[in-house]
C-alpha cells in the first residue's frame, strides 16, 4: 500500500470528503495517518467540523482501534519562508519579506514554485522518522486540486522548469519527483456516476500515465441506493396498472378502484420509477466506461442525511470492507 | 429597496405539505421574471452562484425568454456545457456574439461564449501600437497571466460585459459567471489581479532604476538589493525580467489594470444591473447564496432574486415517507408470511391465482410470468414494494430541501426566490431552455395550494 495517498477528481465530486475518510480508514489499528490540504480552502476543518487548521500538524480524530488523524493545511506562502529560513538563514528579513508581500508575489508569479513546496511538504512528511528510524506517520493522505490540474501540479520537474535554473527549488524539485513517481505514491480519482466526471476521469488517467505518475484507483462517489433492479423495471413494464393498485390497497394504502387513494397513488409513482429507470440506465452506462479504466474500482454510497463527522466514520468502514487498509 | 426587489410579490406562501409534518410554514416572496425581463429599464442581468448550480443555464433561458419576449438581448456565456453551445451555434470560439437561430417572435437572442485569452489579448492589441502590442503578447509572464492566472477568467468576464455594454446594440445583457466555488469572486477577483498587477511590490520589484533616485525611497533601497537578490535566486532573472518588461509596456499604453477593474465594478452598481444568484436546495450552495446576497445588500447592488434550480418533487407527496415504508413493509412482510406457509397473510385481494413459489428476493432472474404473460401477483407485490421505498426516498430528499431552504429563507426573508424543477435529462437545446424559462416564470402559478 503506498505511503503516499492523492485524491483528486472533478470538482465538487467529494475529494476532500474521501481523503479525510481514507485517512480514516488507513488510521485503524493503531495507525497514524496525515491528511494534508494544499488549496488554502480550509475544507478539512469544515468537515470535521473544527476551528481553522494553522500551519502546523494536529490531532484532528482518533479512529477505530486507536489509530491517530492528523491534518495539516499547507500555506504556500509559510512553506516558502521555511525554506528561505533553511537555506539563507534570513532571519528577521524573511519576515520582511513577507510584511511587503514579497512571498505572496513569488508564490503567485510562479506557480511552479507555489507547487513544488505544497508537494515538497507533503513529501518530507511521508519520509520524515522518529529516533528510533520509523517513519512518523504510516500514510499521509493529500486532498489534492482537482483533475485538471493534477498532472500540472504533481509534475514539479516541468513546472519549475522556467524557474531558476539552480538552487533549492531545483534541488527540491528533484527529490519530490523521486517520491512522487515510485510506487511510494497513488494519485487516486473520484467521480459520480455521470457522464462529466466519467469522462474527466477518463482524461485524468490518460494524462497521469503519460507524465508517468503512478494511477491508483478510482472511487465512485454518492452512489445512490438501487430500489429497483432490471428485472424489477421490467416487471413495471408489463404489470397492469390495476394489478399495482390492487398491490398499494392490500399494503394498506386505500382503495383499488378508480379514484381509490391506492389508485390515485399509481401514476406519481410510475412516473417516479420512470425516472428512476432513466437514471438507472445512464449509471450503467458510467459503471461500463469505468469497468474499462481496468482499475481498482470502489463506490461509496450516498449519505442520505448529509455528511457530517459520523458519517465520515460510516464512509472510512465502507472503504476498509472493500479491502482499502493500512499496512506499511 | 431596489426597483426589482420591490416587483416581486409580496405572496404568503404557505407549504404545500404541511400535512407531511416535516414542512413547516415559509413565507418567502415570489420571484417573478417576466416583469423584470420585460422592463425597459432593466440592462443587465448578472447570473451568480457557486460551481455546477445552473448559472450557465439559467442565464441562457432567461436570454431566451426575454428574446421571445420581443427584446433584443445578448448572453455572455462563460463555460457552456458543450452541447448546449452547439445547439445555440456558438461553440466556434470566436469570441463575438453570434446571432441564435430557432427562436421565436420578433425579439432576437445573440450568444457568445467567453474566451479569455483572446480577450486579453484584444485588450491588449487596442491599447498599444502594433508593434509594443507584439512585444505583450509575445513575453512569456503575459501568457501565463492570459492563459489562467488566478482571476484571470473572472477580470476578462468583467472585461467583455464593459465591452458589450460600450456597444450599445443590445437592450438586455444576460452575463453567466466563471465556475469558482465561491461566487464572490466574480465581485472580489478581479480586483484582486488588479491591484496584485498594479501593487507597489511589482513596480518596486521591476523597475528599481526608475524610483532609484526619489526621495522616500532609501529605506526601500536598502531591502531592495536583497529582495531581488532573493527573489531572482528562486524564479531566476529571467522571469523577473519578463515581469518588468510586461509592466513597463502595458504601463504606458494601458493606464493601469486597477482603474480599470474599478470602472466595471461601478456598470455592476449602475442603476438598470440586476443580480440573480442560482442556488441549488443545498446546505452549501445555499451558504454561499447567503454570503453573496449579504454582499450584495453592503455593496448596494441590486438584488432581484434567488432561483432555486433544481428542486425536487413527486406528485404523491399525500404520502408521506414514513407510510410509505410502513406500507412496503407491510407487503414485503405478506410475502414472507405467504412463502412460509403458503397462506395469504395480509393479502385479502381476489387475485392469487398464478401465484408462484419463487424464492421473490432474488433480484437477478427475472420473476416467473403468470400465463397471461403478466407478472405474478408476488412480482407485483416486490415492485410496488419497491416504488414505495424510491417514493419514501424521494419524500426524504423533499423534506431535506425544504429544511435547507427554510433556513435560506429565514435568514433572508427579503430575497424572492424562484424554485425550477429538477429535470430528468440535462438543458442542453433551445427546447430545454425554454422549458427552463417558463418554469421560472411560472412560479406564481404554481403556488402550493393550486396542486392537488
Ligand atoms: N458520500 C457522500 N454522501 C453524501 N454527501 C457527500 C458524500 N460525499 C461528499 N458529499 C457532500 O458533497 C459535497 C462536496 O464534497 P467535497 O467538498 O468533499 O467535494 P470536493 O471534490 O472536495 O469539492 P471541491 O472541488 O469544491 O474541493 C459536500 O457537501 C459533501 O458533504
Ligand atoms: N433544472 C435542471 N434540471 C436538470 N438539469 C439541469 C438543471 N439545471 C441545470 N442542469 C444541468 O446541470 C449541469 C450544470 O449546469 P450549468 O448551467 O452548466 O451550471 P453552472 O454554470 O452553474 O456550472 C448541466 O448539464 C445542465 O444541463
Ligand atoms: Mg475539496
Ligand atoms: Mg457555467
Amino acid at each position: 500500500m503506498s505511503r503516499l495517498q492523492v485524491v483528486s477528481g472533478k470538482g465538487g465530486t467529494g475529494k476532500t470528503t474521501v481523503a479525510a475518510a481514507l485517512a480514516l480508514a488507513l488510521a485503524t489499528e493503531g495507525k497514524r495517518t496525515l491528511l494534508v490540504e494544499v488549496e488554502g480552502r480550509q475544507g478539512i476543518a469544515q468537515l470535521f467540523e473544527t476551528e481553522a487548521l494553522p500551519y502546523e500538524e494536529r490531532k484532528i480524530a482518533v479512529a477505530p482501534g486507536g489509530g491517530e488523524v492528523y491534518a495539516l493545511a499547507i500555506d504556500p506562502e509559510l512553506a516558502l519562508l521555511d525554506y528561505l529560513q533553511m537555506f539563507y538563514k534570513l532571519g528577521s528579513a524573511g519576515r520582511a519579506l513577507k510584511r511587503i508581500g514579497a512571498i505572496d508575489f513569488a508564490t503567485t508569479i510562479a506557480p511552479g514554485l507555489r507547487d513544488v513546496l505544497l508537494t515538497g511538504k507533503a513529501c518530507e512528511a511521508v519520509r520524515r522518522k522518529d529516533r528510533s528510524g520509523r517513519f512518523v506517520y504510516d500514510h499521509v493522505v493529500m486532498d489534492a486540486p482537482p483533475t485538471g490540474r493534477i498532472t500540472r501540479f504533481l509534475n514539479v520537474n516541468d513546472e519549475v522548469a522556467g524557474l531558476a535554473k539552480i538552487g533549492p527549488i531545483h534541488n527540491q524539485a528533484q527529490s519530490v519527483m523521486q517520491v512522487l513517481k515510485s510506487p511510494e505514491t497513488a494519485v487516486h480519482l473520484v467521480t459520480l456516476l455521470e457522464e462529466m466526471p466519467v469522462q474527466e476521469t477518463a482524461d485524468g488517467i490518460a494524462e497521469l500515465r503519460a507524465a508517468r505518475l503512478p494511477v491508483g484507483r478510482v472511487i465512485v462517489n454518492m452512489v445512490r441506493p438501487q430500489v429497483l433492479d432490471a428485472a424489477d423495471l421490467e416487471v413495471l413494464r408489463t404489470a397492469p396498472r390495476t394489478a399495482l393498485a390492487r398491490s398499494l390497497s392490500t399494503a394498506g394504502l386505500g382503495g383499488a378502484r378508480r379514484g381509490g387513494s391506492a389508485e390515485q397513488l399509481v401514476e406519481p409513482l410510475l412516473a417516479q420509477a420512470e425516472e428512476y429507470a432513466e437514471r438507472y440506465a445512464l449509471e450503467q452506462e458510467q459503471r461500463a466506461v469505468l469497468g474499462e479504466l481496468d482499475l481498482p474500482l470502489h463506490e461509496l454510497p450516498l449519505l442520505a442525511e448529509g455528511m457530517d463527522v459520523a458519517g465520515l466514520y460510516e464512509l472510512a468502514r465502507e472503504l476498509r470492507k472493500q479491502g482499502w487498509q493500512g499496512g506499511s | 429597496m431596489s426597483p426589482h426587489a420591490a416587483r416581486a410579490a409580496e405572496t404568503g406562501r404557505s407549504s404545500a405539505h404541511a400535512q407531511d409534518g416535516t414542512r413547516r410554514l415559509a413565507p418567502a416572496r415570489v420571484l417573478d421574471v417576466d416583469p423584470l425581463l420585460d422592463d425597459p429599464g432593466t440592462r443587465i442581468i448578472v447570473c451568480c452562484g457557486s460551481g455546477g448550480v445552473g448559472k450557465t443555464t439559467t442565464a441562457a433561458a432567461l436570454g431566451l425568454r426575454a428574446a421571445e419576449r420581443g427584446r433584443k438581448v445578448v448572453v455572455l456565456t462563460i463555460d457552456p456545457a458543450r452541447r448546449l453551445a452547439q445547439s445555440m451555434g456558438i461553440d466556434s470560439l470566436d469570441n463575438v456574439p453570434r446571432r441564435v437561430k430557432g427562436t421565436e417572435g420578433d425579439g432576437e437572442l445573440h450568444a457568445m461564449m467567453l474566451d479569455m485569452k483572446r480577450t486579453f489579448d484584444e485588450v491588449v492589441e487596442a491599447h498599444a501600437d502594433p508593434e509594443r502590442a507584439a512585444a505583450i503578447l509575445a513575453n512569456p509572464f503575459y501568457q501565463s497571466l492570459s492563459a489562467g492566472f488566478a482571476g484571470t477568467q473572472e477580470y476578462m468576464a468583467m472585461e467583455k460585459l464593459g465591452q458589450l455594454r460600450a456597444r450599445d446594440e443590445w437592450d438586455l445583457i444576460v452575463v453567466d459567471t466563471p465556475p469558482s466555488r465561491s461566487a464572490l469572486d466574480f465581485l472580489d477577483a478581479p480586483k484582486r489581479l488588479g491591484s496584485f498587477l498594479d501593487g507597489r511590490l511589482i513596480r518596486l520589484l521591476t523597475a528599481p532604476a526608475k524610483l532609484g533616485g526619489r526621495a522616500g525611497m532609501k529605506f526601500l533601497n536598502v531591502g531592495m538589493s536583497m529582495m531581488t537578490g532573493t527573489l531572482g535566486k528562486l524564479l531566476g532573472g529571467q522571469l523577473l525580467k519578463d515581469v518588468q518588461t510586461f509592466v513597463a509596456a502595458m504601463d504606458t499604453t494601458f493606464g493601469g489594470f486597477r482603474a480599470r477593474a474599478d470602472a466595471t465594478y461601478k456598470l455592476l452598481q449602475a442603476p438598470g444591473t440586476a443580480f440573480l444568484v442560482v442556488a441549488a436546495p443545498e446546505r452549501d450552495a445555499l451558504r454561499e447564496a447567503a454570503y453573496f446576497v449579504e454582499r450584495l445588500a453592503a455593496e448596494r447592488m441590486p438584488l432581484a432574486g434567488l432561483v432555486l434550480n433544481r428542486v425536487h418533487g413527486s406528485g404523491a407527496d399525500q404520502l408521506s415517507a414514513e407510510r410509505a415504508l410502513a406500507a412496503a413493509e407491510n407487503l414485503e412482510e405478506s410475502r414472507i408470511v405467504d412463502q412460509g406457509d403458503g397462506k395469504a397473510g395480509l393479502r385479502n385481494s381476489p387475485t392469487q391465482q398464478g401465484r408462484s413459489d419463487s424464492s421473490a428476493h432474488s433480484s437477478v432472474a427475472p420473476e416467473p410470468e403468470s400465463p397471461a404473460g403478466t407478472p405474478s401477483p408476488d412480482a407485483v407485490d416486490q415492485v410496488t414494494a419497491g416504488l414505495l421505498r424510491l417514493h419514501a426516498e424521494r419524500m426524504q430528499l423533499l423534506a431535506r430541501e425544504q429544511r435547507t431552504r427554510d433556513r435560506f429563507t429565514a435568514r433572508h426573508p427579503e430575497v424572492a426566490v424562484a424554485e425550477v424543477p429538477a429535470l430528468p435529462g440535462d438543458v442542453h437545446d433551445l427546447t430545454g431552455l425554454r422549458d427552463i424559462g417558463n418554469r421560472l416564470a411560472d412560479n406564481r402559478r404554481e403556488l402550493p395550494g393550486t396542486d392537488g
